[in-house]
């Protein structure tokens, strides 16, 4: 969230909420339509999402939009506009690069990373470049930690970065070329992504067909778990009540599919070749082959037995 | 413990986060089987299974779910905690983008066993690609019949909600969370009341973790006894244990509750460039940090506390004896103080003092008396605040002094000692 003692929004004056279209009027009341009749007010964070891919930052229109959309006052509107992070208070960049500092990232390189796009685009935190080409700022975790040091461009990933793949990124943005995140989709503007994270996917098939998203670390166990021929536990074989520790070799006569681990993109050239690419580039786009598995319907038979009682509650989730 | 993929079993096929794929591999079967069953019988077998929540907390999920009043005639809800963001944590994204699936079936398991018929799934903003990724799940689970009206012909009704956050880690505790998500500025709740009885818009809620819920469509299938064939009864289960920091291969791996980090550095190919493993965290920076003395601790929910930590997110950060302790948790109470809603004095305060306080041991403006006063703000954080965050702010501080006090101590004289970081001393 953002830092409450430097939370200070410019409200000098009352803000024109008649300097959004129809149909960014349209879309707040799409977005409205998502949360149970009476509740309007959840709509309140994807529609500051949205007045901000209009407008690049939340202002005194923004927030005035907002309240008159929900029938809030901007007081309260511009309350939770202060509170949040992702929440401009100055004009954004066509990019957002974010440079994760926080202990893992920051140790293993992404201080550094931070400290040279500094000083290559002469900003500091926060600071957007003169031609409003690229706002820089630091990020906290972006629960990416096994591909770290990471940087993302308008919340797209460039995993284990170093200061001079950094410095490229940087500088093809500058150029107006648009380099390819190593995971998710290809990058759009600031504004462009603002209206995505409003729940907005305008093109269903783009989205559709963004086939990434992984990459060897989110991988890596599953194919070790294959390579020693170590699985979990068949749902079969447990429900009979006489499982153990997990099998290294498939039991017979058990024919559900998830004795084990499914054949991985282990045999896949593309999927192991991307390990020696430099950074900054997709890790493989190539679509993995996979043996299909036979489908069985498992059938379990759990015994059943309630029990009660306990009176307290999760606290801090992840 | 060998590994156990179940809820990393189809990472790497033909994009399994397709639904034919899903269908393909055993999905959706869970939630046909738990339709031919009550509603109670599904909350009891949770509850037989000793599913506890992955989110941090490790509270037993079935006991959350038989906490929901029945028969009350309110709206009841199911919410998706997926604001992944403790330090560390790296795996409810990947099990989002790999098996978006696996979390809605989950989430349609759940709200038949609750009598919900809204679910929201709350996903950090910052995560666009997971937010794209579970949205057009969502629709594609729709179109055949998952979602919506009358789900496969059962009468069961659920509509999804995929909401995207705005960059707030405190948003990651429940009821701050649900705040959040009613519009407000992300600040927790005085409990009790708790979620089950006073949550979303003051109605009956669960709170779940992903990976919560992304284990119940297999223990539908599997029963009970299958999930505590693996790991402690009192905390059992398959675990993704996300490795990253100095070691070979960082990653997810999938291996039964109570693997220790032995077992794991052995999967990961060892540490990462042939220095000896100094600190870690069992499962972020929230979880007192563990050492060498450490590396056969079970990393379960029991046995990690028994050590002295907890087991958190299993976010297993790995650091070796050229990382400086003080610069490492410095940069996590920076992260605490940025973090710090506000709400609480103590809290807020405490993480602001924090901060100063190592800027000056990282300096060499610092006294002996510093390292007192970090034990002394921690005593005054710890348990004085509404929610977790502040005692977990505490965790990295007091745990460091405790294993690694001469080192506070050689930065009194002269700052600090490892080459290279009072140059990024002002990195932001």
């Amino acid at each position: 969230m953002t830092n409450f003692r430097t939370s200070v929004i410019q409200l000098d004056r009352p803000g024109d909420p008649s300097v959004f279209d129809d149909a960014t009027r349209a879309d707040a009341a799409a977005i409205i339509a998502r949360y149970p009749e009476g509740q309007a007010r959840s709509a309140l964070l994807p529609m500051l999402h949205l007045v901000q891919s209009v407008q690049s930052q939340i202002t005194a229109d923004g927030i005035a939009f907002c309240a008159d959309q929900l029938g809030l006052t901007k007081a309260q509107v511009a309350a939770v506009a202060t509170f949040y992070t992702m929440y401009k208070r100055t004009p954004t960049g066509e990019y957002l690069v974010s440079v994760c500092t926080n202990t893992l990232c920051g140790v293993l390189g992404g201080d550094e990373i931070f400290a040279a796009l500094k000083d290559e685009l002469g900003i500091g935190n926060n600071g957007t470049t003169a031609d409003g080409k690229i706002t820089l700022e630091h990020a906290e975790c972006l629960a990416a930690c096994d591909y770290a040091p990471v940087v993302t461009v308008n919340y797209e990933f460039f995993d284990n970065q170093t200061v001079g793949s950094a410095r490229t990124v940087v500088s093809q943005l500058r150029n107006g070329e648009r380099p390819e995140p190593t995971r998710g989709a290809p990058l759009c503007s600031f504004k462009q992504i603002s209206r995505q994270i409003a729940g907005f996917f305008d093109d269903e098939n783009a989205i559709a067909s963004d086939s990434n998203g992984t990459g060897i670390p989110t991988e890596v166990g599953v194919k070790l778990a294959i390579d020693r021929g170590e699985t979990a536990p068949s749902y079969a074989v447990s429900s009979s009540g006489s499982a153990g520790a997990s099998t290294s070799t498939q039991p017979s006569g058990q024919t559900s599919a998830h004795d084990a681990p499914l054949k991985t993109s282990k045999s896949d050239p593309a999927a192991d070749e991307s390990s020696a690419k430099p950074p900054a580039q997709k890790a493989s786009r190539t679509p993995r082959k996979a043996a299909a598995p036979k489908v069985a319907e498992a059938e379990a038979a759990p015994t059943l037995f309630g029990d009660d009682d306990a009176s307290t509650s999760e606290s801090t989730e992840g | 413990m060998p590994l156990s993929p179940v809820l990393t079993k189809r990472f790497g096929t033909d994009q399994p986060w397709k639904i034919d794929n899903y269908e393909r591999l055993d999905g959706y079967a869970g939630l046909r089987k738990a339709l031919t069953m009550q509603p109670d019988e599904l909350i009891a077998l949770v509850k037989d299974s000793n599913l506890r929540g992955r989110g941090g907390a490790g509270f037993p999920t079935g006991m959350k779910w038989s906490f929901i009043p029945q028969g009350d005639g309110k709206p009841h809800y199911v919410v998706v905690n997926a604001d992944e963001g403790e330090p560390g944590t790296c795996r409810d994204l990947p099990l989002m983008m790999n098996d978006p699936h696996a979390l809605i079936e989950g989430v349609l398991i759940a709200c038949y066993a609750v009598r919900a018929e809204h679910a929201f799934i709350y996903i950090r903003g910052e995560a666009v690609h997971a937010i794209r990724r579970v949205t057009q799940a969502v629709v594609e689970a729709r179109r055949k019949g998952y979602v919506g009206r009358n789900v496969l012909g059962s009468g069961l009704d659920v509509e999804i909600t995929v909401h995207g956050g705005a960059g707030a880690y405190i948003c990651g505790e429940e009821t701050a969370l649900l705040d959040s998500l009613e519009g407000r500025r992300g600040q927790p709740r005085l409990k009790p009341p708790f979620p089950a009885t006073n949550g979303l818009y003051d109605a009956p809620t669960v709170v779940n973790n992903v990976g919560t819920l992304a284990s119940v469509p297999g223990i539908v299938l599997g029963g009970a006894d299958w999930f505590k064939a693996m790991g402690p009864e009192g905390s059992p289960g398959p675990n993704m244990y996300s490795l990253s920091g100095r070691v070979a291969n960082p990653g997810q791996y999938e291996a039964p509750m109570g693997t220790t980090l032995r077992e794991l550095l052995e999967m990961a190919g060892g540490m990462s460039r042939g220095k000896a493993l100094k600190f870690w965290t069992p499962g972020g920076s929230s979880t007192p940090l563990f050492t060498q003395e450490h590396l056969d601790t079970p990393l379960d929910f029991d046995a990690a506390v028994k050590a002295g930590s907890m087991n958190g997110t299993s976010a297993v950060m790995i650091f070796d004896e050229d990382d400086c302790v003080v610069r490492a948790v410095k940069k996590w109470s920076e992260f605490y103080k940025h973090e710090s809603c506000g709400k609480c004095t103590p809290c807020r305060e405490g993480t602001y003092w924090y901060v100063g306080i190592y800027e000056r041991l990282e300096a060499g403006d610092a006294t002996s008396e510093d390292v007192a006063t970090l034990l002394d703000l921690s005593d005054n954080i710890l348990g004085r605040s509404f929610c977790a965050l502040g005692d977990g702010a505490t965790s990295p501080v007091s745990s460091s002094i405790k294993y690694f006090r001469d080192e506070y101590l050689a930065h009194v004289n002269g700052g600090c000692p490892f080459p290279g970081v009072k140059t990024l001393a002002g990195a932001h």
